[in-house]
């Protein structure tokens, strides 16, 4: 899954960096994406996955590292509620 | 027609004293007032306030007409944050027949769009956005930065409604700060710490509070999360009609938002930030109406006395 959330970040997060320097912890924010481009990376994710971000979900903290991401997706592909 | 939003009633009851009081003058559109001398009178007498308070900072004067060019607004992704907002100019380049038609269509008050096509112009929706590619045409920022007055200019908001403190066109007095980013996120906290104190000395029950910007969409409501996070933008508001209480002035905190949109660079060559405040005039004057009364002349002369500084 992180694969395919690397590929969306480096299509949408518009980074100062490749996406293949940076972690899956290392800060999304730090490297570039500003909040214009985490909406982008949003709806790109929701289509991808075929999920939706309950509004509790769209915070920064929820974008702010592929790790943080792929726990958020996982979460909602379980239908788990916040 | 957008969807029109009913004041609440003490805000009906006001603006039908103002009405009556000819301080506003109906149009027939929700929002879009004419103003009479008394309220014209104060208006420009809040602006001069205003200037006052800002000389020292010795700002560099720019003014631009309440229209910016639409490749400017597709820019900075205005249209992604507040599409129902914009106000966009359309025209006429048809031929003699379609001329004939478009008028037959007006003239009987039925729709004639279709003969209307896109200009090169959109309405102004906030005083600062012609101030950045004109300071971005000049190459990287002196040392220091720079702070501009654009005085006080009219804005469109596409939001008709029934309370007078929201009207569809107003003026913001505007001041924007380009720099480093601490110097710039230092003088917006100045800014909205003076303005306080500034209504406070007319009388005006001010207080600031953190807020955002009114985001369309679902996609809004995470800007506006993340904008609240960061106390990217802090309002000061005052108690005029309805139930809550109305922001009269906003005080933003852009980052790089506009600086990387035009690539406006610090004098070392990296990015610069930027942050603007807007004191909404018509609300500062409608709030005075309310504490004060309609009747201007019956005001305190401390009061007064503070608005009658040139405005330029």
């Amino acid at each position: 899954m992180t694969d395919e959330i690397r590929q969306i970040i480096k299509d949408h997060a518009r980074l100062s960096v490749d996406v293949e320097e940076i972690s899956d912890d290392d800060d999304l924010y730090l490297a570039g994406m500003t909040s214009h481009a985490s909406v982008n990376v949003m709806i790109a994710l929701e289509d991808h996955f075929d999920v939706e971000f309950p509004d509790a979900m769209l915070t920064r903290s929820t974008f702010e590292s592929i790790g943080a991401l792929a726990a958020a997706i996982a979460q909602m592909q379980m239908g788990a509620s916040v | 027609m957008a969807d029109f939003r009913p004041g609440a009633p003490d805000q009906a009851a006001f603006l039908g004293e103002l009405l009556e009081g000819r301080l506003l003058v109906e149009t027939g559109v929700p929002g879009v007032y004419g103003r009479g001398e008394d309220f014209e009178r104060v208006r420009v007498g809040v602006a001069g306030m205003i200037s006052h308070a800002g000389a020292a900072e010795d700002p560099e004067q720019l003014r631009f007409p309440p229209v910016i060019p639409r490749r400017d607004l597709e820019t900075v992704g205005y249209l992604q944050s507040f599409p129902h907002l914009a106000g966009s100019i359309f025209g006429f380049t048809g031929n003699e027949a379609q001329a004939a038609e478009q008028y037959g269509r007006a003239s009987q008050h039925e729709d004639w769009s279709e003969f209307q096509s896109m200009t090169e112009l959109v309405l102004t929706p906030a005083a600062c956005y012609p101030v950045y590619p004109a300071i971005a045409a000049r190459g990287r920022l002196p040392v220091g930065g720079v702070t501009i007055d654009a005085g006080s200019a009219y804005v469109f908001r596409h939001e008709p409604s029934g309370d007078p403190a929201r009207m569809q066109m107003f003026h913001q007095r505007e001041i924007v700060r380009i720099g480093e980013p601490e110097a710039v996120a230092a003088w917006r906290d100045v800014w909205r710490d003076r303005a306080v104190t500034l209504l406070r000395e007319i009388d005006l029950d001010a207080r600031f509070d953190v807020a955002t910007d009114p985001f369309f969409g679902r996609s809004g409501r995470m800007l506006a999360a993340s904008q609240r996070e960061q106390k990217l933008k802090f309002e000061v508001v005052v108690q005029i009609a309805g139930p809550e209480p109305t922001a009269v002035a906003s005080f933003n905190y852009h980052q790089d938002h506009f600086a990387s949109a035009y690539g406006i660079e610090l004098a070392d060559g990296s990015g610069a930030h930027t942050a603007c405040l807007g004191f909404g005039l018509e609300r500062i004057t409608l709030a005075l109406l309310r504490t004060h009364g309609l009747d201007v002349e019956t005001w305190p002369a401390t009061v007064r006395a503070k608005l009658s500084t040139p405005a330029f």
